[in-house]
């Protein structure tokens, strides 16, 4: 089986991109993973790339071809949709690729057009992600189906709001420095709990923005890497997809997000470490309740003690386990099908020492990328390895 | 080219639980299950079949939707939950509660009904 080295990476700033269309967006990132990656454009063999609603955003399906003609490649194309796991999707199979056989070099990414919107059709979109009979045409938004779990969770474990305010603060505090993400200002408790509510006890800054972006790698089999004498320095060494029902209604519990626990479990076998091992993680945080079951999934916490993880220090910058250390899809922006990619490219830039903030992990070897579909139906992790 | 007159498996549901004969779904081994449904998600079996849901549930969690999808748009802020009743989970919008003078704690007692708004008739849930 062939090992999959990540070559190259591009992201373009995640933000409000009233200006550019999103065959720009993707262009910039999959242009800057391939001068990054120094492999030449005629060697890509195929573009996998994620997108949930350009249909609505901007009345544009079938983007495989568009995106590939938008590189600057004529390869066969396929558009990965799984709501906010699309182009972590996407990864994943280019991994399946690369081991197989099946292809040496693969341009893989996603792109999201949110912006472009008023909130009422992006909260719109976004209800699609969950099931339409049971769960949109009742009224149930997204930051709602996160609230009844936030809802749920307060009840099991007695934690509060102003215990998930710190995953906020922490993320914001996390993306100060780092000019892709879309919110660069530090906030306090107090501004998370006294923002406007979505829908309780979900506030305004318990949720990640609506924001475009794109986001792209070059992934290659190591015998490729070494044949063309390129320096790559990072490795998948690890992928796992989960599932569950689409409908939070359907689940056993609404407190536990048993795909990511199936994903994560698959991925670290594949891997051959434990959640042990894990230096820096970048985890699936579209709303603060998020980033609790998270941790509470990948094995870093018991159920029921995640969130107070944020709060005693420890997933901070200067903590035991550094967690979204690029400002998560809370301030760094969560371009819906852009976010499960950009997760591997923010995590290879930490690892390689070319992040703003790869000086709070200077020892890390080993990294996990977390990304979830809807209310965790769909989950995919991804574990990366320091080469040598 | 949809024909207006054609019903589906959920339209006939909402209609039973508009009419006080709610149902769900169960396969022989017992398993629990909504419609429109070919086959149950636990098993695969084929020959489901219709039982009564119990009248009385209760709120297993609970949201004020401030800002809805635009089909709601007059409807904000409103209580949605998600119920139990027996072995199954319902999720639904509350009637009759005022968001902010109400804090709606699990187990509540609720029943199920449905609701018009806009043009289609949803899950609707009412305090017992």
């Amino acid at each position: 089986m062939e090992d999959v080295h990540i070559a190259g990476v591009g992201m373009t700033e995640f933000g409000r991109h009233p200006d550019r269309t999103g065959r720009e967006l993707f262009g910039e990132a999959a242009h800057k993973a391939l001068v990054d990656a120094n492999v030449p454009r005629d060697d890509i063999e195929a573009l996998l790339y994620g997108n949930f609603m350009g249909g609505f955003a901007e009345g544009q399906n079938h983007q495989g071809p568009l995106m590939a003609d938008a590189a600057g490649l004529t390869v066969p194309a396929t558009r990965y949709e799984s709501a906010c796991a699309s182009s972590g999707i996407a990864v994943r199979e280019a991994v399946k690729k690369v081991r197989s056989g099946e292809a040496d070099v693969l341009l893989v990414g996603g792109m999201e057009r949110m912006t472009n919107n008023p909130t009422s059709v992006v909260t719109e979109a976004l209800a699609t992600a969950g099931d339409d009979l049971y769960e949109s045409r009742v009224g149930l938004t997204f930051p709602g189906a996160y609230a009844l779990m936030a809802d749920a969770y307060f009840d099991a474990y007695g934690a509060e709001r102003a215990d998930l305010a710190h995953i906020a603060v922490k993320n914001h505090a996390n993306a100060v420095e780092n000019e892709l993400a879309q919110y660069r200002n530090a906030i306090d408790v107090d501004d998370v709990l006294e923002a406007p509510m979505v829908a309780d006890p979900v506030g305004l800054y318990d949720a990640s923005p609506i924001t475009d972006g794109a986001s792209a790698l070059v992934v290659v089999s190591e015998s490729y890497a070494e044949a063309n004498d390129l320096q790559t320095e990072v490795a998948i060494t690890g992928t796992g997809q989960g599932a569950d029902s689409l409908s939070l209604q359907s689940r056993e519990s609404l407190i536990r997000t048993p795909a990511a626990e199936q994903a994560a479990e698959e991925a670290y076998e594949d891997a051959g470490i434990g959640p042990d091992d894990i230096d820096v993680a970048e985890v699936h945080d579209c709303f603060t309740i998020a980033e609790v079951l998270a941790l509470e999934s990948l094995g870093f916490y018991e159920p029921g003690t995640g969130y107070a993880a944020a709060r005693d220090g420890e997933t901070t910058r200067d903590g035991e386990l550094p967690v979204n250390l690029s400002g998560g899809l809370k301030a760094k922006g969560h371009p819906v099908g852009a976010t499960g990619a950009a997760q591997l490219v923010e995590l290879t830039k930490l690892l390689r020492g070319d992040h703003v903030n790869s000086d709070a992990v200077t020892d890390a070897e080993t990294a996990l990328t977390h990304n979830a579909g809807a209310t965790v139906a769909s989950a995919v992790v991804h574990v990366l390895e320091v080469v040598q | 080219m949809s024909d207006e007159s054609a019903t589906t498996a959920y339209d006939d549901f909402l209609e039973g639980l508009a009419e006080g004969e709610s149902y769900f779904l169960e396969c022989p081994p017992g398993h629990a299950s909504l419609p429109p449904r070919y086959a149950c998600p636990d098993c695969g079996a084929t020959d489901l079949e219709e039982r009564p849901l119990p009248e009385s549930g209760t709120v297993t969690a609970s949201t004020v939707i401030r800002v809805p999808a635009p089909a709601f748009a007059g409807e904000a802020p409103y209580v949605l939950a998600i119920a139990e009743f027996g072995s199954i989970r319902l999720t639904g919008k509350l009637l009759e509660v005022d968001p902010d003078e109400e804090n709606i704690e699990p187990g509540t007692p609720i029943s199920v009904t449905t609701e018009r708004v806009g043009e289609e008739n949803i899950i609707a849930f009412r305090l017992r």
